[in-house]
């Protein structure tokens, strides 16, 4: 009936450009023509690894005030610039990085650049952004208190990590944003930013050579010969007990449970047995099998679905649900069944067919868009993963077994050894 | 400006709307159907929502679970959303997989089953979905704030309908309901992707023009009167914030003011486009409220939004207070703004400003085809596709002293209703 296109859409080596500039900064572009627009994402060598105990939250903070006025613009200024264009440029604070994001039609992406380039290198932290800021990010943190949701996870990531800097949230409590003075970001962003270390990733209706030109003209005279090194990273012991904790959130009506356990590094080879395990446990279609058990068969959830975060370091495998309080506690031991059950013998051959076709099936569509193309290219650089990484994925995924799937889940999740979080009003 | 789709209405009257795009080897396909929480009435309020999540239990060609393996399986994505004036099903596949979509999508038009247990089993999914909503605070102050908008008109509910009638709908309710509305008659097939149209529609006919026709709905429903005075709403809730609403009677999607209107959304609380799936977004530091809420430390964020219907519904502005700043000092300086709106046209650069980034918005959102898809069926809703198109060119047509002219119809204190919800300071602790 159709005629679909046969072409490759897949980003390879020889349709992405990959160069490193003098400075440090590695660029990575590629051209779609389908329209007039660009994006870029990135990030810098830099994040709340560092931040200090008592001032958690610094280097967020620090990301939030880049665009509050640099030395050659002040807030409004920049923000008049930017929205006058349709354009769009964020930065956040994560736990190893600092990410931006930028969006523009073709015709701006300099001056898009232009402005990374000022934010990047040149914020001033205007004392009183820095308060209007403090306001903003106290009122998020009061807002993620009252969040079950958020306060779950909070307290999910404090029972797998423990002393762990992973236990740690990367924008702080109340009492530590605000002993963040004006002096601790300048002085952070001093010490840590610079191009050593930052991935830039454009793609849009703009040549990659052309846009190599554009970067090393908007970028590649910024310096900072004191930017630090990048920050070590402890390392981690999975906890040798099921551990359990309740963060009480009154005058709510819903409870929300987030449970697991540890999970690979991306770079792991456990990461792709383990990422389609995951899919049959709790994605595949409706959830997998615990949105199967936990909202189809019980009706106790709206939603009810595992999600497996791996990084550069050690990863988690969490299974989340929201419910009703009165069904807390029958939510987490009908889950802890369907894990045991998960981990006591092999995924059928039909469930992991169904997951490889799934991952197979749905690179196009999440490659469709530029941001989903900068996304992607972005993870090739952070894990090594290699240009040709996305023609080469199908081969990967057919190359799981159902045993090679069992084998890694076992390293990672214990029925025994579940971290249990909720949070909500009292049972 | 000249279309680029293929409209075409099949003789069970299932109006179907092509647009080839080549860009990916992607087909989005969207059944929207005309119903939505405005078919409703007290009794079976969030009936539309729930019969939505019904269509997914299954046929007895699809058996539940079979639907979501088929799509998934091939790597496609899928959802339903159902909103005031309509509900829409959508699967963005491989393009040589699309007629798994349009044979799950046929089929569920006439074919679902309601089974007694299904329906028991989603009851309490819908009654977990709205505890979840009820968890926040701007649901619980939006719910109040359509309560008091309306007094007659189905625009009075929140989606997901009333609690109440969650508990005590029952089966026949839903499958009753599915049969008035569920129809080729009453639904629009809406394609973009890569397939040439002339085979695309030829597989649209086979495929759903053997369906039974049904009725096109058409509820009445009596025009909601103006109210007479501002309405003040108070709501309580755990947390330590506090957020303010404003909610004027906007006009209808297709009525001439909806343009004028949507730049003066533009310049008071920043640009909002047309856009469901990644359409990115433009930040509003430069808005009028936010320069003089949040800049002024009044607020700690403030958004707007205009929401294309049938009838008239409302233009809002949600405000996130500034700790510790009284309510009564912060809706002074929002109606300070509301008053130079009514008092000062405005130049001509910030109508042309508006324009730039709606163009942008619409260009973010042409990425991608799963949106281009939505975009295809949306205006058939409330309006037609032609509205959607020139939309850009309407916008462009708007005068200083037509935003002048809306402003003051629109925005007068006495047709608003404002809502504040008053934390109760109940925080949270680990136990």
């Amino acid at each position: 009936m159709s005629n679909p296109s046969r072409r490759n859409t897949l980003p390879g080596a020889d349709d992405t450009l990959r160069a490193v500039l003098p400075n440090g900064i590695t660029l990575l572009a590629r051209a779609n023509h389908n329209s007039p627009s660009v994006v870029f994402h990135g990030y810098l060598d830099t994040g709340a690894l560092r931040d200090p105990q008592e001032k958690l939250g610094l280097a967020d903070f620090t990301a939030a005030m880049l665009t509050r006025g640099t030395r050659t613009r002040s807030f409004h200024q920049f923000f008049d610039l930017l929205e006058s264009s349709g354009a769009s440029l964020g930065f956040s604070g994560n736990i190893h990085t600092t990410g931006f994001n930028g969006r523009a039609l073709t015709e701006d992406l300099p001056m898009l650049l232009a402005l990374l380039r000022e934010t990047c290198e040149t914020p001033t932290f205007p004392v009183d952004y820095v308060e209007k800021m403090r306001a903003q990010l106290l009122t998020g943190l009061a807002l993620r208190s009252q969040d079950t949701s958020d306060m779950a996870s909070l307290t999910f990531d404090q029972l797998l990590f423990r002393e762990h800097p992973y236990a740690r949230p990367e924008d702080g409590y109340p009492e530590t944003v605000t002993r963040i003075s004006r002096d601790d970001l300048a002085t952070y962003h001093a010490d840590h930013y610079g191009p050593r270390g930052m991935v830039l990733v454009i793609v849009g209706d703009v040549e990659p050579t052309r846009t190599l030109d554009l970067v090393v003209a908007a970028l590649g005279g910024w310096q900072n010969p004191h930017q630090s090194l990048p920050a070590a990273l402890p390392e981690f012991t999975p906890p040798g007990e099921e551990s359990r904790q309740h963060a009480l959130v009154e005058g709510m009506v819903q409870s929300d449970i987030v449970m697991g356990g540890s999970g690979p590094t991306r770079k792991s080879a456990d990461h792709l047995p383990v990422s389609l395990g995951n899919n049959v446990l709790g994605q595949f279609g409706m959830y997998g099998r615990i949105g199967e058990v936990v909202r189809e068969r019980s009706g106790l959830a709206y939603y009810a679905y595992t999600r497996l975060n791996s990084g550069v370091g050690p990863g988690s495998w969490e299974v989340s649900a929201g419910v009703n309080p009165a069904n807390v506690e029958k939510t987490i031991q009908l889950v802890k069944q369907e894990i045991a059950k998960y981990l006591n013998e092999p995924v059928d051959t039909e469930e992991l067919s169904d997951s490889q076709a799934n991952y197979i099936g749905r690179l196009p569509l999440a490659l469709e868009s530029n941001s989903g193309v900068a996304s992607a290219l972005l993870s090739l650089e952070r894990y090594q993963l290699g240009l040709d990484y996305y023609r080469e994925y199908a081969g990967l995924i057919r190359a799981v077994t159902p045993e090679m799937i069992l084998e890694a889940s076992r390293r990672y999740l214990d029925p025994q050894m579940l971290a249990i979080a909720s949070a909500g009003p009292a049972g | 400006m000249a279309s680029d789709i293929l409209t075409f209405r099949l003789e069970n009257g299932l109006q179907v709307q092509l647009k080839e795009i080549h860009s990916a080897p992607l087909i989005s396909s969207w059944v929207w159907y005309r119903v939505g929480s405005r078919n409703e009435h007290p009794g079976i309020t969030g009936v539309s929502h729930w019969v939505e999540h019904m269509q997914f239990k299954g046929t007895p060609i699809h058996p539940q679970g079979e639907m979501d393996r088929v799509v998934s399986r091939e790597g496609g994505t899928w959802n339903a959303f159902t909103y005031l004036d309509w509900t829409t099903f959508f699967e963005t596949m491989p393009a040589d997989k699309v007629e798994i979509a349009l044979n799950l999508e046929a089929d569920r038009m006439v074919n679902s089953l309601y089974d007694l247990q299904e329906v028991a089993s989603e009851r309490t999914v819908i009654i977990s979905e709205r505890e979840g909503n009820e968890n926040e605070p701007l649901f619980r102050l939006s719910e109040a704030m359509q309560r008091a908008a309306f007094t007659s008109h189905p625009y009075q509910h929140e989606v997901i309908g009333e609690m109440a009638d969650l508990r005590s709908m029952q089966r026949d309710d839903l499958f009753n309901y599915y049969r008035q509305h569920y129809n080729p008659a009453n639904a629009v097939l809406a394609i973009a992707g890569d397939f040439e149209s002339e085979a695309m529609l030829q597989l649209a006919r086979n495929t759903f023009g053997h369906l039974p026709a049904g009725m096109r709905a058409t509820p009445v429903i009596a025009d909601e009167p103006l109210p007479a005075a501002e309405q003040r709403v108070d709501v309580s809730g755990p947390g330590e914030t506090t957020f303010i609403q404003v909610a004027y009677r906007a006009p209808r999607a297709n009525h001439p003011d909806f343009f004028p209107l949507s730049v003066l959304d533009s310049l008071l609380t920043g640009p909002s486009g047309l856009n469901m799936f990644g359409g990115g977004g433009i930040s509003n530091k430069t808005s009028r409220l936010y320069q003089r809420l949040v800049e002024k430390q009044l607020a700690v964020g403030v958004h707007g939004g205009l929401s294309a219907t049938i009838d008239p519904y409302l233009y809002d502005a949600t405000i996130t207070a500034a700790p510790g700043r009284p309510v009564e000092e912060i809706l002074k300086a929002f109606d300070e703004e509301i008053d130079h709106l009514c008092q000062d046209a405005v130049t001509t650069t910030v109508i042309e400003r508006a324009i730039k980034q709606a163009r942008a918005l619409f260009v973010y959102g042409a990425e991608n085809i799963t949106n281009q898809g939505f975009w295809l069926g949306y205006a058939e809703m409330f309006a037609s596709y032609e509205w959607f198109e020139t939309y850009l060119q309407r916008l462009a047509e708007v005068t200083p002293a037509d935003v002048l002219r809306v402003a003051r119809e629109y925005l007068s204190s006495e047709k608003r209703v404002v809502g504040v919800y008053h934390p109760t300071g109940e925080g949270a602790s680990h136990e």
